[in-house]
């Protein structure tokens, strides 16, 4: 299939695995962090790491927009859709993810109406169809998103639909990739920069990284290829000395961004003073809220959201295992209060979490299921 | 204690914990338990199969094998709650008859009669169901079996879908010994034919995605095709349809159930570029998508040439392939050597597959 099959080329994922391993020094170990949860997917849906040598290892970065929201906006949201006359809209991987009572195909069951779409026009548009409905967009998602839901406040606003609001979710990918670079035990030589948010944001928002803290950064696309090669330009930068923004994704992703996406967003939107992160805690301006200038169509202020503010159990340590200090099997609650069933950090509410994976495969090593499948 | 011996320890908490018994935890029905992964596995141990367990049941095989008075017969049951009701390639009368006589087949049966049960929605369209009467008619004429007997109520307006239809089949033995359980290291395991073709296709006719593909549903039974394979090749293990949960659900039953591995070749998995291309754009994954008219068969790993060219001498069977074989390390696991030349597990599904956006 065009546009696809030469991303994915064995022949060539080869030879970048060969000029990868040339670059390690002998005795190192190279920790990169992938950002984005898509990349992720990527790497775990076409078996990446088997391209990796031993000494290079990628660790999954807090970058799945739906695991880091915190149980509290959940049970927000679902306190929200249990009005009367509310039928409240998200995307498809929102449904699954858990507040402290259940997740929304849960809270479906006890009676609200939560229903999944592909995109808010979508939701716009059951608002056009059902003016008795109050009808709540839940937006979530980095950059990436958030000029869809601003675009289509807009267009609601224009329209004059009186029916439509939105819960915001946005949030920020910046200012938690600081808080996981200001940790005193990182441990990490580099890191792969999300591709979708930065076709918004563009690649000067990571300068800092490679200025400040002296990490590179890679701005990686989503297919096999781009990430081996992503991973190769991480590796020349660290055996030449450098810590630069180096942009992979140029196919995409425009130095400066996207500067029509930015400037409606900060139309519509604008930085929430703080936001809770599942996993990382509270961090401050990493999440957007809609502006007073459009309260009519912010679902927090027309329906007086409750607020609720649930804890993560004290003994979660996520934060670490994001950093890369901990191993998922030395969390305090892993395996016992954190199960993928009973998911509490973000590490285990994705199946490609690194909790989650360990959880479900880690008594089968990797070499032996190499082996297994190449016997 | 060393670090290696903590992290045994905590893995070993995890194998108990795995191998307690299976659990309803939620407090009311979601759709996951109704998507044919995790959720609906748990549901069918720790509810029907405990409370109903028997050793006919227990086997949890598409149809049930039953002896009476020297005869060896099969019985089978389904119902259809598709929407919508009518879609490019079929509609849920098709899908009614094929289900169940495809069960059949899948179970080393020929399909003989079948009853069908209709939930009609007050409201609906008489000439609907006209049509979809039509089609089962049309279906059971192709499928050489006979719908004898029969049950109807109406719900009151909201209460129901339209339509639901539930259908059961008896067929009576051509193959015995045929299930999960012969099935053993060496085998090879062919599909029929492109996989998702149903699941996409139903996707994309409810129009949530204004995406248009020319596709259509594989909806079919496949009784004569499993007779052509069955009197072919002796060594046929295990048959079962791909229908909810997909291919990748098919096979984690049977590595679970046989207790071995099943590698499965990405490459070797035949997907239209219509599904394969509407479900990179949805984040889905084929292998996990519905299938109405494909089969999975384990067979001796030795007369897996004839299998192939038995499936391929059929119409139905003209794409089958060669997708994987079966080994026995590790026990319990599906694993996919990818096209890109990677290697992962491919996991049972925990609830329906939604699309990501991330």
């Amino acid at each position: 299939m065009r546009f696809v099959d030469e991303f994915r080329d064995a022949d060539k994922a080869r030879a970048l695995s060969a000029k990868i391993t040339a670059l390690c020094e002998p005795g190192r170990h190279y920790k990169f962090m992938e950002v984005c949860g898509g990349h992720t997917h990527t790497i775990y849906k076409h078996g990446l790491e088997d391209y990796l040598p031993e000494s290079v290892e990628l660790v999954h970065g807090p970058g799945c927009p739906v695991c880091v929201i915190p149980m509290g906006r959940i049970d927000d949201a679902i306190s929200i859709a249990r009005r009367p006359g509310v039928l409240m809209t998200s995307f498809g991987d929102m449904m699954r993810v858990p507040g402290s009572g259940g997740n929304f195909f849960d809270s479906n069951a006890e009676g609200t109406n939560i229903r999944m779409v592909y995109s808010p026009l979508d939701s716009l548009k059951i608002a056009r169809q059902n003016p008795d409905l109050q009808v709540v967009f839940m937006a979530i998602g980095f950059e990436t998103t958030t000029p869809s839901t601003a675009m289509t406040l807009l267009r609601a606003a224009d329209e004059g639909i009186p029916n439509f609001s939105i819960f915001a979710n946005h949030v920020t990918i910046v200012p938690a990739i600081k808080a996981i670079l200001d940790s005193p035990d990182l441990r990490l030589d580099g890191f792969l920069g999300p591709g979708h948010v930065s076709t918004v944001i563009g690649c000067r928002p990571y300068e800092f990284i490679a200025r400040d803290y002296g990490k590179p950064v890679v701005v990686a696309g989503f297919e096999p290829l781009d990430i081996l090669q992503s991973i190769y330009l991480l590796m020349v930068q660290l055996s030449q000395g450098r810590a630069e923004v180096e942009n992979q994704y140029s196919r995409v992703v425009p130095w400066d961004g996207n500067l029509v996406a930015l400037k409606v967003i900060n139309e519509v939107m604008e930085l929430r003073p703080y936001f809770e992160w599942r996993g990382l805690g509270f961090i401050s301006h990493s999440a957007m809220r809609v502006r007073e200038k459009y309260a009519a169509f912010d679902a927090e202020r027309l329906f007086d959201v409750p607020g609720v503010r649930v804890a993560d159990p004290k003994a979660c340590q996520c934060g670490e295992v994001l950093k890369g200090v901990l191993k998922p099997w030395e969390c305090k609650v892993f395996g016992t209060a954190c199960t993928p069933e009973t998911p509490i950090g973000t590490c285990m509410v994705s199946p490609e979490g690194a909790c989650a994976a360990y959880y479900n495969f880690g008594r089968f090593s990797r070499k032996r299921v190499r082996e297994a499948s190449h016997a | 204690m060393t670090t290696t011996e903590r992290e045994q320890q905590v893995l070993d908490r995890i194998e108990r914990a795995r191998r307690r018994r299976a659990k309803v935890r939620e407090e009311r029905i979601t759709l996951s338990h109704g998507s044919g992964g995790k959720a609906t596995h748990t549901l069918i141990e720790a509810v029907f199969l405990d409370a109903f367990r028997n050793p006919l049941l227990e086997p949890l095989e598409d149809a049930a094998a039953l002896a009476i008075g020297g005869a060896q017969l099969a019985l089978t049951t389904d119902s259809f709650v598709v929407s919508p009701l009518f879609f490019p390639g079929g509609d849920i009368g098709d899908l009614a008859v094929n289900g169940t006589v495809n069960d059949l087949a899948v179970s080393g049966s020929r399909p003989l009669y079948l009853t069908a049960g209709f939930i009609l929605e007050e409201g609906f369209p008489v000439e609907d169901l006209l049509k979809i009467v039509d089609s089962m008619k049309a279906a059971a004429l192709a499928a050489d079996v006979q719908i004898v007997t029969g049950d109807t109520k109406v719900v009151q307006r909201g209460k129901g879908d339209g339509v639901y239809i539930n259908t059961a089949g008896i067929g009576v033995s051509i193959r015995s010994g045929l299930g999960v359980s012969s099935v053993r290291p060496g085998d090879a395991v062919l599909v029929s034919g492109p996989i998702g073709d149903h699941g996409v296709t139903i996707m994309l006719a409810r129009g949530e995605l204004d995406i248009d593909a020319d596709i259509e549903s594989d909806t079919a039974p496949v009784h004569s095709l499993v007779a052509g394979l069955l009197a072919a090749v002796p060594g046929v293990r295990a048959m079962r349809d791909a229908t909810r949960g997909g291919v990748a659900t098919i096979l984690n039953e049977v590595a679970a159930g046989a207790q071995v591995s099943v590698i499965v070749d990405e490459n070797a998995v035949p997907v239209r570029d219509e599904v394969r291309g509407a479900s990179e754009l949805l984040g889905i994954d084929p292998l996990y998508v519905a299938c109405e008219g494909r089969i999975v068969t384990f067979v001796d790993g030795a007369q897996v040439d004839d299998a192939l060219a038995a499936l391929r001498s059929h119409p139905l069977g003209a794409e089958a392939a060669v997708i994987g074989r079966v080994a026995d390390d590790p026990p319990g696991l599906v694993l996919l050597n990818t096209a890109f030349g990677g290697t992962r597990i491919v996991d049972m599904l925990v609830g329906d597959p939604l699309p990501r956006i991330c």
